[in-house]
């Protein structure tokens, strides 16, 4: 990473690398409580999330405002601008990701009168999956480790099959008594969302392989058949 | 069998399928013990721009000037190799280096105009080539190239006073006349932008995107967004070596060679 002749080049993408780097740590932390949240039925850790999503926001526009100075400034080229265009994408894509943290903390608001149930457990398993995946795309990215981050990219595929036998479950849930479809209906929104952030995560995954290999890592990634809604 | 041939066929012509103008193979050029360029295999192609980059003392402008014979002038210095304009070897005896310099014209780095009006500085190489006869079509050829070298309108009404007369910007235009009034098929650009103003460098930089069209370019420069911005080809010399050449926005996004990613991002001198 280091060695330019201007020093402070070097020190200005290692303060990008180290925004990204505490963006995904926050990302991680609202993931983890908006699932603790969901589980116990929680509503101080939930209205937790939803107020520190708003320091990611912020961290956002921070990384916005570095990469422009960048590229304005220095001219980035071949690795440090795609470091550069990386990170911008990236700490977009964390930025959804803590919106959707945010949006299952609004769901765990809902369910918190209502009793806890088999399918809660099975959705906090899926949530635990995306939260590995989560990490292990971030610390992928702190030791520009590629073979990790590809990993990590094929591995969403289980994210995928987990949400299709979610779906089955919630939807057996409610055909069985009437009276569940509203709180059925939340935990399948709250499963749709730790969907979106497996996807999310492979997309970070995809930056760390673009910025190192300099090349897109393709879309020969392993989707999970898509569910639809089985009437029949 | 007949499909891997043909893809075999295509993968032989160089990018986007163009024709290749000048054609180099193991080039050497030493200056007395000095080995400047070693053995650089290029194809530059028609009516494209080709931008060579490298440190100082790379050889980039010296290879630049064995593609004109510019290097004839200098005693010591030995050029061996091949290099082809059009299929035919421009080292030839029978090619007389005054008629090449006509087909290969040159525009230097600092603006220098002879000291003589704005008209007579495009007509003169007209005038010795025989490419012009009487005044009327010699009226013509120096409208037409300052027309394209987009100077014609800010000259018109005084284009029989001095050459230096004008600003740093228009002289590299009026040299950039000059080098295309004899019609040649290939120019080349010694940096002609680095004694230039941002506005006057854009103006220059338009005028190489308008005059690809018509003309093989190949520019020497030290500004890697220059390179970037004019031209479709980059080649990245260092130490006499051609490390690098290709597509320019594959070299500045993805270059393949460890030295070419670190000269361009800013990691050695």
């Amino acid at each position: 990473m280091g060695e330019h002749i201007v020093k402070s080049f070097d020190e200005q993408l290692v303060e990008i690398r180290a925004k990204i780097s505490e963006m995904g740590g926050l990302a991680e932390e609202l993931l983890s409580d908006s699932l603790k949240a969901v589980q116990e039925r929680n509503t101080e850790i939930a209205e937790s999330v939803i107020k520190r999503d708003k320091r990611l926001d912020a961290l956002e526009m921070e990384v916005e405002e570095l990469t422009t100075r960048v590229i304005a400034l220095r001219q980035p080229m071949a690795l440090d601008l795609r470091l550069v265009i990386a990170a911008l994408k990236i700490s977009a894509t964390i930025e959804r990701i803590g919106d959707l943290a945010k949006n299952i903390a609004r769901r765990a608001l809902h369910l918190s009168k209502t009793r806890t149930n088999s399918v809660t457990g099975s959705i906090v398993r899926m949530g635990r999956q995306v939260l590995g995946l989560l990490t292990e795309v971030l610390d992928a990215w702190g030791r520009r480790d590629v073979e990790a981050a590809v990993a990590v990219w094929r591995r969403d595929q289980e994210v995928d099959e987990a949400y299709n036998s979610l779906f089955r479950e919630v939807i057996t849930y409610m055909m069985e008594d009437a009276k569940m479809i509203s709180i059925g209906s939340q935990l399948l929104f709250i499963a749709k969302n730790l969907e979106r952030i497996g996807d999310h995560t492979t997309q970070v995954a995809e930056m760390i392989y673009y910025v190192e290999e300099g090349t897109p890592l393709g879309d020969d990634r392993p989707k999970g058949e898509p569910s639809g809604l089985e009437l029949d | 069998m007949t499909v891997t041939m043909e893809h075999e066929a295509i993968n032989r012509q160089p990018a986007g399928s163009r024709d290749v103008k000048i054609t180099a193979r193991g080039v050497n050029v030493r200056y007395g013990e000095t080995h400047a360029i070693k053995d650089v295999d290029v194809d530059i192609l028609d009516r494209a721009v080709t931008s060579f980059i490298g440190p100082s003392g790379c050889g980039k402008s010296t290879f630049l000037r064995c593609l004109n014979r510019m290097n004839d002038t200098i005693p010591i210095c030995r050029v061996t190799g091949e290099i082809l304009l059009d299929g035919e070897d421009i080292y030839a005896r029978s090619v007389d280096p005054a008629l090449l310099r006509a087909r290969v014209g040159m525009v230097f780095q600092k603006p220098n105009p002879f000291p003589k009006s704005v008209y007579d500085n495009v007509a003169y190489g007209p005038r010795i080539h025989g490419l012009v006869a009487g005044r009327g079509e010699t009226d013509a050829t120096v409208e037409r190239a300052l027309r394209r070298a987009g100077l014609w309108e800010e000259v018109k009404d005084r284009l029989h006073q001095p050459g230096t007369g004008l600003s740093g910007g228009q002289q590299q235009r009026l040299c950039i006349a000059r080098a295309i009034a004899t019609e040649p098929e290939v120019l080349l650009m010694d940096e002609p932008c680095s004694a230039l103003d941002p506005i006057a460098t854009a103006r220059i930089e338009e005028l190489i995107d308008e005059l690809r069209e018509n003309y093989t370019i190949i520019i020497v420069t030290h500004s890697m967004q220059q390179a970037a911005r004019v031209s479709q080809r980059t080649a990245f010399f260092h130490l006499g070596v051609m490390v690098e050449y290709g597509e320019t926005p594959k070299i500045f996004t993805n270059p393949d060679d460890k030295r070419t990613q670190d000269y361009i991002t800013g990691r050695f001198g």
